[in-house]
């Protein structure tokens, strides 16, 4: 053995790149590091010489050329003669916009179905597994062209609405009105506008939204601030101070007085001519794709929901009850915490699933970020390799930024061992 | 004993009483009732609503589906039928569409004179799959075996297939049979030969390619063999090296040449005529049988102590699932013209099936990397005593168990990725799903036709996918070895 080793260290030989343990990772990655560079110097000089050969350049500068077509229901003003930048932009955002809403709501449907399976109701439980093995069993798309078809082609044209005995009412207290084009829903009036805050590039900020944000992140504060100081005071004589009343009044009183002061109400759509006016009028491939995300994303997320519950054994919770805590107190301090940390990475993952998932507006034709950039744009300034490589980065950056919030998060509400 | 007590006690019991019933609230249907419906108020409340709900689907849509026709040749003509039938304001499913177009939704627009090739094929995947699926029970085997034989042989002669295929199949059935009675290993170099198989029995085209295609790794099998007395890793690289070398070089003219000396194959079919279902479960099953192993390196990758190896890896595998895959799709359509040198043209369903291929093994690979992390350290280190190494151990020890782990995940991400095959429809293809319907509701015939088309294709996608998510619970159950 002794020889062995001191003869390794005695003399090298070149056989020993490949026979020896201590050598071998190293030879090995350099031949994959030269192979990893032909195949990009080859990919890239490709690319060149078939750029070249079409009379193209790689250059980014078409974004600020005019981009002459229009975009049904944007986020911030745009018109045909803005640049292409800012329809990438608008595209963006309305990504984001069917993301967010979608998360939101998948995530309360996924939970509410997700508790509902394990209820102890026989036939609710089973409605509940039906809905989730459906919808996780048949392809997304199908789910969009199938709402997208209801809307289409069963709601009504907005003048059904006409006249003393119309053929159909609007919903939800005469607020919404749904048609086959768009669904009128209401909007928020003020009394006392405040004016808005011009943030540059025509983009306008009400002064009454940025009062609620201050307001609520100020009310969240306020309320974290009583909770440390309820502890505290728990620490010291083991006496919890009661915290929901003023808990809630930190959360709720300044938006009510805001409200109060803005003379905030609702305004209802009301037909006018042959179109709802009044209220807003959200354009239908928006309500479907998220309506089918919505529906899509639940059933997965009620199935993580269900794993993470059931995660946590029941001597868990019998524990906490010998402990003597309050149901409530168990569900707070023992169940949450440990079935959160099975609930969180997955969910997260379904978050990111349904950010990509959003870029099957293609089949409703909702203006996206692949609708603008990855659809018009591309096909206007024939730049499909520029907008092709810009609309992955900014995916990728958009995937990248929610895990990394979302692992930020899910480091704190692990468990910490030891 | 027996006067004291006959003293002090008037009777005693010397036998035992039989088993009265239970109250009738506690057994039987009533209790059920009120175990799983009715235990308390909430509990009440949901039963309500859930019953509500089966009452307002059941009334909305029964009759809509209790007069559904099944035979007509166009949606006025069920219209007529479901008039006369149901009555004046009678509404009615008209699933004759599903009948009228079955061969565009199966076979998309395949020649007709064809269709016997892609149904020998499907016949024959099931019976390259079976020794791999059903290894352990014979029963499943022969059933599956048995009714497999039985329906291919009778589709094919249906759809006019000649003699000798039909002898070929048959002839296979028999060896599938007469091996899983026997050996089952027998029948594996059949299934490592089929995706060869598939290729050709549904693109068609010349004989001499799979067969030049296939001459690789045997020549690099001899260059191994010859080397591997000398020196083994050197013979290991070699073997490789001969493989990717005539395939690069010369299994392309050599076919050329062979087929040109004597002519040898089937007609071949364009790519543009495929679509439907063919189309789906062609790209899913190529799709899952190269992410699975793809998927497998790349995690082994990851988990690697090389740093070069590592960070490529993470790169590759955090890329891909951070976008979605309608945008590698574009890039297959539209961008691989840019990549490859001038005047490249490959296939479309190949490009996609490469894009599905690798999005899924990204996926793939973080299931499986998973798998690996939950294996106690005490696996790894247990391998390492025992003197084996890396590739032995990973070959007996840890991938086993690591791929019993994830087989839930690793069956989640084939079912995904084939209903992502759906997507195919937005660079061009025909899928069954979108633009297979739009091109039935373009007819003049079926125009105007929604739900039937959806609600067919919707459920043929949930039986294939609902099966694949049993099939992946009995394989836990089967692999199961600690008790439970």
């Amino acid at each position: 053995m002794t020889d062995v080793s001191a003869s390794a260290h005695a003399s090298f030989r070149p056989s020993m790149l490949i026979y020896d343990r201590r050598y071998r990772s190293l030879t090995f990655q350099v031949i994959v590091f030269i192979l990893v560079m032909a195949a990009l110097w080859w990919l890239i000089g490709n690319t060149i010489s078939n750029l070249n050969a079409m009379g193209k350049s790689f250059d980014f500068g078409f974004l600020f050329q005019r981009a002459g077509y229009d975009i049904s229901g944007t986020p911030i003003p745009y018109t045909g003669n803005d640049s292409h930048l800012r329809a990438t932009v608008v595209g963006l955002l309305n990504t984001l916009i069917v993301s967010i809403l979608g998360c939101i709501a998948a995530t309360i449907l996924g939970v509410a179905v997700g508790v509902a399976r394990l209820s102890k109701n026989w036939l609710f439980a089973r409605l509940m597994t039906v809905y989730v093995e459906i919808f996780r069993n048949i392809p997304l798309l199908l789910w969009i062209l199938v709402i997208y078809a209801v809307f289409t082609e069963i709601l009504p044209a907005p003048n059904a609405y006409r006249g003393d005995d119309p053929a159909w009412s609007m919903i939800l207290f005469d607020h919404v009105a749904l048609t086959n084009r768009y669904t009128a829903i209401p909007t928020l009036g003020m009394d006392n506008d405040p004016g808005s805050l011009d943030l540059g590039a025509r983009v306008t900020v009400n002064w009454a939204t940025i009062a609620f944000v201050v307001a609520l992140v100020g009310g969240w504060f306020v309320r974290r601030a009583i909770n440390a100081h309820a502890q505290k005071v728990q620490d010291r004589t083991g006496v919890r101070p009661a915290t929901l009343w003023k808990n809630l009044a930190v959360m709720i009183l300044p938006s009510l007085f805001l409200i109060w002061y803005f003379g905030l109400h609702l305004l209802p759509p009301a037909l006018k001519g042959f179109n709802f006016t009044g209220g807003l009028n959200i354009t239908n491939s928006l309500v479907v794709l998220w309506l089918a995300l919505t529906l899509y994303t639940a059933a997965f997320i009620a199935e993580i929901v269900r794993a993470g519950i059931l995660a946590v054994s029941r001597g868990q919770s019998e524990a906490a009850f010998a402990l003597g805590l309050r149901p409530k107190r168990t569900m707070n301090l023992v169940i949450l915490p440990q079935a959160l940390r099975v609930i969180i990475p997955p969910l997260i993952s379904q978050y990111l699933n349904l950010t990509k998932n959003s870029s099957l507006a293609i089949a409703v034709g909702y203006m996206d970020l692949r609708g603008t950039l990855g659809g018009t744009t591309l096909n206007q300034t024939g730049r499909e390799l520029e907008a092709i490589v810009l609309m992955m980065l900014i995916y990728l950056t958009l995937s990248l930024i929610i895990s990394a919030g979302m692992n930020v998060f899910n480091s704190r509400v692990k468990l910490k061992e030891r | 004993m027996s006067d004291t007590h006959a003293e002090t006690v008037s009777f005693v019991r010397d036998t035992m009483l039989p088993s009265a019933p239970p109250p009738a609230t506690q057994a039987g249907a009533v209790h059920w009732l009120r175990e799983n419906l009715f235990a308390g108020p909430i509990n009440t409340v949901l039963t309500i609503i859930g019953a509500l709900i089966i009452w307002f689907l059941f009334s909305h849509y029964w009759d809509w589906f209790a007069h559904s026709v099944w035979n007509a040749n166009s949606l006025s003509e069920c219209r007529q039928i479901i008039l006369e039938t149901w009555g004046e304001g009678a509404r009615g499913a008209c699933f004759a569409v599903i009948r009228e177009r079955w061969n565009q939704y199966v076979f998309g627009f395949y020649p007709p004179e064809l269709y016997w090739r892609p149904t020998m094929a499907a016949g024959l995947l099931i019976v390259a799959l079976v020794p791999v699926l059903f290894s352990s029970s014979l029963t499943i085997r022969r059933a599956v075996l048995a009714i497999t034989a039985v329906v291919t042989l009778a589709c094919m002669v249906a759809l006019g297939s000649p003699a000798i295929w039909l002898g070929f199949t048959a002839v296979v059935m028999a060896g599938a049979i007469f091996a899983s009675e026997r050996n089952l290993s027998w029948l594996l170099p059949f299934s490592m030969l089929y995706p060869l198989m598939m290729i050709w029995f549904l693109w068609g085209g010349s004989a001499w390619g799979p067969i030049f295609i296939l001459a690789g790794p045997v020549l690099g099998w001899v260059a191994w063999r010859l080397l591997a007395g000398r020196a083994p890793m050197i013979a290991v690289l070699a073997g490789i090296l001969v493989t990717l070398l005539f395939w690069l070089f010369l299994s392309g003219p050599a076919a050329e040449d062979a087929q040109r000396l004597l002519p040898m194959g089937i007609e071949a079919v364009r790519s543009d005529r495929f679509g439907g279902f063919l189309l789906s479960v062609t790209i899913g099953v190529a799709g899952i049988a190269m992410s699975l192993p793809l998927g497998i390196v790349l995690a082994l990758s990851r988990q690697s102590d090389m740093f070069l190896i590592k960070s490529l890896s993470v790169v590759f595998i955090e890329f891909i699932r951070g976008v979605p895959l309608i945008t590698l799709l574009f890039v297959a359509s539209l961008l691989l013209n840019y990549f490859l040198p001038p005047g490249t043209n490959f296939d479309i369903i190949l490009r996609v099936i490469i894009m599905v291929t690798i999005f899924a093994a990204a996926y793939m690979a973080e299931v499986i990397r998973g798998g690996l992390a939950a294996l106690p350290r005490g696996q790894y280190e247990a391998a390492d005593a025992l003197g084996l190494d890396y590739w032995k151990a990973q070959r007996l020890i840890i991938l086993p168990q690591a791929l019993k782990i994830s087989i839930p995940g690793i069956v989640s991400t084939f079912i995904g990725m084939f209903k992502d095959t759906t997507l195919v429809t937005f660079v061009g293809l025909y899928d069954p799903l979108k633009s297979m319907s739009d091109a039935v509701r373009a007819s003049i015939e079926w125009k105007g036709i929604y739900w039937e088309p959806y609600i067919f294709v919707g459920a043929i996608f949930f039986i294939i996918c609902f099966a694949m998510s049993r099939y992946s619970m009995y394989l836990e159950r089967r692999l199961q070895r600690d008790h439970k």
